[in-house]
């Protein structure tokens, strides 16, 4: 029976108020989790979402990239620098793809992010359609947590979990996949912030116990070794961990991406980790008593050989995923738990002590190091200008919370040896997958985050060609990034281990390259050469002094090395100083 | 290197058991066999995952499902923390069949619970030792197919996956 006239229209008009496009709701979802900035490329199966796009113009910005691989990675620097969630759209099939070396990125250096992709319509899913490509079955291995939504109702508390396991717990990457006509249909918009769900464990309270234990040996050891990797920034535990340090009086080095965590200024601080860190934080591991490892994981680039590290140590472990602990390196003592919460609670229970002979032996290497290799990049005797020198310039007239970009290879190495860190989220690079093209967009993420910050990325001549369609991006923005080439006309980093290891057998690692300043000023971007000793500090300060982008590229020595170098395999007492 | 058996518990989601698979796969681990079902609990799965490894490896393993997300709750056992149980199907030509095969299906405890016309299908309860030697002994009767079902087991600890669920 049909009801009466009045009554059907009073239930449209309630319907029509309270219902919307799922791809509204994508946006106002979006919004409801304060994305502040979205990158990302239309295409066919996100086109709703692009629609709707149109309408919240002032809600929220969306930053047209050049590839979706720039999108990945620009929200990756924007998350790195800002500590939220970056956010990606991209459509189906080659666009979601070409998300995935960002996702596995991100997923790796526990970068928080949700992607959100397009995906064909329900009913043809599994068809072979027009573009698309099974998104759960690719992303499924490179991602914390994906899901693929098919129904509008179900996109606002899929957006909701996906940023909260973005997020929480160790952050890490998120790819959700709606099909098309989720986007196109009508739900209801009452957005819940996910908060908890049972099968999902993100705080680990601290063990009074462990902490007692772990304080106990710190108080007997007599060379405690501290070192410390992104968990400390992650859990915004930078404070308390210098706390820490000022009343234990240990020494402390830094993993790669847990540069920046501790001012490198800070008397305890003795230098990097790992293939090509400093002499003495690598040697000297194997001398040290207690090893405490605080938010990092063991990876091999630090350890070298597992079966000849720090046999001789008491290891303290103090990290927040369970699976990383004994994973690589077995714990005599396991802290579970945010290291902002242990960090604190050790540095009370443990006696406040100095460890100047100790210290002294680090101090003695790093002169050792500053004799064999320091002077050599830094105030060379050759013609051709080192990567150090120019990273030296740029030291001098950076700001104190100036962050660095780096892309992967041996300008990577060079630009983390000697940047001077100050501040904690001064960094942005490729630490875990190592992905060559990273930088660019990446800096372009990290400057989008902050226009008023210094934001220096420095790439080389290899890198910069597998994402250089974003400087278009960095025309469209006016994002005043500051590119660094440091050009060598080689991939720098194989052409040493052919010279190291294959018997200088230079098996395609030489590039003919474009003429890179005609390319940056065609994009719009001033843009300076620098070949000589005497221009390079000149060089450096225009480029700080330019308001807007500004592409420096800096001609260095064809063939030279990074060191010190733990060679694959090796040990880390044996770093080798050339 | 031990045989292990993994309790996995998860929420019932669509790729869960890939994410989990994923783990083995990418260390190069082979799974000897794997049942998955319904718990007593509506909405939550289990799944048995038999596998033969190292303590060090298994630990990690399992440190590794439950970091997954929708996994709520994954333990592992050595052969004496469960008991279990496997069952195996063996189809047999009536054209061979003769009074030996009664006894054989006397002494193993073994059911026919098919006859067709051109065959018969035997069916075994037990661990793998014992369904191995009776598939030994119908290999003289020309068996056709064999078909052995993963591990189904529960812990021989007391307790309850609901402290997990809840």
């Amino acid at each position: 029976m049909q009801p009466p006239l009045k009554v059907a229209l009073l239930i449209n008009f309630k319907v029509m108020e309270t219902k919307m496009r799922g791809a509204d709701i994508v946006i106002r979802s979006l919004i409801a989790e304060q994305a502040e900035l979205i990158f990302g490329y239309p295409g066919g199966a996100i086109m709703p979402v692009y629609d709707a796009l149109y309408d919240y113009e002032g809600q929220i910005k969306h930053v047209l990239t050049r590839h979706e691989q720039g999108a990945v990675h620009a929200a990756q620097g924007y998350a790195r620098i800002s500590g939220k969630v970056g956010v990606c759209l991209a459509t189906s099939g080659p666009g979601a793809t070409n998300l995935i070396t960002g996702l596995a990125d991100a997923q790796i250096d526990s970068t928080p992010l949700v992607c959100i992709t397009g995906q064909v319509a329900a009913h043809l899913l599994g068809t072979d359609a027009f573009q698309e490509t099974d998104m759960m079955g690719i992303s499924m291995p490179a991602t914390k947590w994906n899901y693929q939504v098919r129904r509008a109702a179900d996109i606002a508390p899929a957006i909701a979990k996906g940023f909260f396991i973005a997020r929480s717990g160790r952050p890490g990457a998120v790819l959700i996949d709606i099909t098309k006509n989720a986007q196109v249909e009508l739900a209801a918009f009452n957005y819940q912030p996910c908060q908890e769900f049972r099968s999902y464990k993100t705080h680990h309270p601290v063990s009074d116990t462990a902490i007692l234990q772990a304080a106990a040996l710190l108080n007997e050891a007599a060379r405690p070794y501290l070192l410390f990797g992104q968990g400390v920034i992650l859990g915004k535990a930078e404070a308390e961990l210098k706390s820490f340090l000022d009343k234990s009086g240990i020494p402390a080095a830094s993993t790669l991406l847990g540069s920046g965590a501790l001012s490198q200024e800070h008397p305890n601080y003795v230098g990097k980790l790992g293939m090509h860190g400093n002499y003495a934080p690598n040697l000297l591991t194997n001398q040290c008593d207690v090893l405490v490892a605080v938010g990092m994981r063991f990876d091999d680039r630090v350890t070298g050989d597992l079966s000849r590290y720090a046999k001789q140590a008491k290891v303290i472990h103090l990290e927040l995923d369970p699976s990383e602990i004994n994973k690589n390196v077995e714990a005599n003592v396991a802290v579970l738990g945010n290291c902002k919460e242990s960090l604190a609670k050790l540095t009370e229970a443990i006696a406040s002590k100095k460890h100047e002979s100790w210290m002294a032996k680090f101090r003695a290497l790093e002169q050792q190091e500053n004799e064999a290799v320091v002077q050599h990049d830094l105030m060379p005797t050759k013609v051709g200008l080192t990567m150090g020198e120019a990273i030296h310039h740029i030291n001098r007239y950076k700001a104190d919370d100036a962050v660095l970009v780096t892309d992967v290879g041996q300008h990577q190495m060079i630009a983390w040896r000697y940047f001077n860190y100050k501040k904690t989220r001064t960094q942005v690079t490729s630490g875990g997958l190592g992905t060559m093209g990273f930088a660019l967009p990446a800096a372009l993420g990290a400057q989008l985050h902050d226009y008023s910050r210094q934001v220096i990325c420095v790439v080389g001549d290899g890198g910069i060609q597998m994402t250089i369609q974003e400087l278009g991006t960095i025309m469209q923005t006016k994002a005043p990034v500051k590119i660094v080439l440091l050009n060598n006309n080689y991939l720098g980093m194989v052409r040493q281990w052919q010279q190291m290891f294959f018997d200088k057998r230079y098996s395609f690692t030489e590039l003919d390259n474009p003429n890179f300043i005609m390319l940056a000023e065609a994009y719009g971007i001033k843009a300076k050469k620098v070949s000589d000793r005497a221009d390079l500090a000149e060089a450096v300060e225009d480029m700080f002094i330019h308001d807007g982008p500004f592409f420096l590229e800096v001609v260095v020595e064809k063939e030279d090395n990074v060191f010190p170098m733990i060679a694959t395999g090796c040990s880390v007492e044996e770093v080798r100083l050339n | 290197m031990k045989r292990y058996t993994i309790f996995v518990i998860t929420e019932n989601f669509i790729g869960i058991l890939n994410r989990i698979t994923i783990i083995f796969t990418r260390r190069g681990i082979n799974i000897d066999a794997l049942t998955a079902s319904e718990s007593r609990i509506p909405g939550v799965h289990r799944i048995t995952i038999e596998v033969t490894v190292t303590e060090e490896t298994v630990i990690q393993l399992v440190n590794q499902i439950e970091k997954i997300i929708d996994v709520i709750k994954a333990f592992h056992h050595e052969d004496t923390g469960v008991v279990y149980q496997e069952l195996a199907l063996y189809k047999i030509p009536v054209s061979r069949l003769d009074g030996g095969l009664e006894k054989i299906i006397r002494d193993h405890h073994a059911k026919i619970i098919a006859a067709e016309p051109d065959f018969v299908v035997l069916e075994l309860t037990g661990h793998k030792e014992k369904t191995r030697e009776l598939l030994e002994i119908l290999k003289g009767y020309g068996i056709l197919e064999f078909a052995r079902s993963g591990r189904v087991a529960v812990a021989k600890r007391m307790l309850t996956i609901d402290s997990f669920v809840n």
